[in-house]
């Protein structure tokens, strides 16, 4: 969806500021809500693109001003409250009142396993891949309400297939509860001037990482 | 937050959801143990070992997992060498995918509106925000992390290094470096 997340090239926003010596968390609910996000993750109740998809909904005026454990911690809720893992009632209360859904709980012994093992997202291809290293491609124009990793800023421009990554999840289908589908993974890079116009810095490059149905000949 | 956050904990500890001793444990390997130390030893390494660079460049996954390195957030690692005529940089523009088993959790910034809206249309103007100047001819490639592959960039190593050790070499290598924000330090800049 055309939301607040998708922000490549907007302008505005000023200069990037570094924090010297930054520490991994700012407080400690940032630790909780860091790992609360991870453990419910791992309950295998919703996949990395259901969780991107909450976090993508979030009213844009409220998602460009809440840090980023926020907006992590606001989907979160979302999605506890969605499944009727939590409700209403419960939050209000601040305790639990009604019986729990069986859930496949993170223990402490698999965390290990959790965070060494990942979740490797390449697939069997279906079918051949339809472009090769070096073709001219061009990004669809496309805006779909529901979840896309098509950035607006490449769409409807032309870049070059540099790499073929494989076949993997398509998180379009992924979001959406229609399953993996998976499909052919692209590196695909655009000058700059394409992207920008021919004002642009002719020095710079900028690749997406494409699956095929977001890309056709050009 | 930290009512809302402990509030929703216990409740979910409560139904058990979750186990807090996970949780705990969580914390602890992101807090202390998994950090950008893991990509400086694994750039040190390729800039003394030639073999291991090569690896690193064809199939970064399994190069890394040779030094104990791997898992969640880098199931698909790339990495990418920076030479006198390109620089790499990388982004998210979508949301945050930095690659955890190699350089840790990602800093505020690299989540923040300003770098993820401005590294794919002015990347020149992020570098200065970062002090780094780049010359004009030097080819400047963003990597907009959009799927589940993740970029770490291996910067150039400094000249004055000749003979030094890993571990010394390593203390050259910053996160910043390895994002593609900043490049190596100078030998004086450590001692």
């Amino acid at each position: 969806m055309n939301g607040a997340q998708d922000m490549g090239g907007m302008q505005g926003f000023g200069p990037v500021v570094k924090e010297p010596n930054e520490p991994v968390f700012h407080d400690d609910w940032e630790r909780r809500a860091f790992a609360l996000t991870m453990a419910m993750g791992a309950t295998g109740l919703w996949n990395i693109d259901i969780g991107r998809a909450a976090r993508e909904s979030l009213p844009p005026a409220q998602y460009l001003t809440n840090s980023y454990y926020k907006i992590w911690f606001t989907a979160l809720e979302k999605l506890i409250a969605e499944r009727g893992l939590v409700a209403p009632d419960e939050v209000a209360a601040g305790k639990a009142l009604h019986p729990a859904k069986p859930v496949r709980t993170a223990k402490p012994q698999d965390i290990a396993k959790l965070i060494d093992n990942g979740t490797p997202y390449t697939r069997t291809p279906p079918a051949p891949a339809r472009f090769k290293v070096g073709e001219r491609v061009r990004a669809k124009v496309m805006n779909p309400a529901t979840h896309t990793r098509l950035p607006r800023y490449v769409r409807g421009h032309t870049g070059i297939v540099e790499h073929v990554r494989g076949c993997h999840s398509f998180p379009d289908s992924c979001a959406t509860g229609r399953g993996e589908n998976p499909q052919w993974l692209y590196t695909v890079s655009f000058s700059g001037r394409e992207l920008w116009g021919a004002e642009a810095d002719a020095s710079v490059k900028v690749s997406v990482d494409a699956w095929e149905p977001y890309l056709e000949p050009a | 937050m930290q009512l809302r956050v402990r509030a929703l904990e216990s409740i979910l500890t409560e139904k058990g959801y979750v186990d807090p001793a996970s949780l705990d444990l969580l914390v602890e390997t992101y807090e202390k143990k998994i950090g950008p130390r893991n990509g400086a030893h694994i750039v040190a390494h390729a800039w003394v070992d030639a073999g291991f660079r090569e690896r690193l460049f064809k199939d970064a996954t399994s190069a890394v997992h040779e030094l104990g390195y791997g898992g969640r957030g880098g199931e698909h690692l790339q990495a990418l060498e920076n030479t006198p005529k390109r620089h790499n940089i990388v982004v998210c523009t979508l949301c945050s995918c930095y690659p955890w088993p190699v350089l840790g959790l990602p800093p505020v910034w690299y989540k923040s509106a300003p770098y993820r809206s401005r590294t794919v249309i002015d990347p020149r103007g992020v570098l200065r925000d970062f002090g780094v100047e780049l010359p004009a001819e030097t080819e400047v490639r963003v990597w907009d992390s959009t799927a589940e592959l993740r970029y770490m960039v291996v910067p150039m190593r400094p000249a004055g290094t000749d003979g030094w050790s890993e571990e010394r070499l390593a203390e050259l290598v910053t996160r910043d470096s390895m994002i593609g924000t900043g490049l190596a330090k100078r030998p004086e800049q450590v001692k």
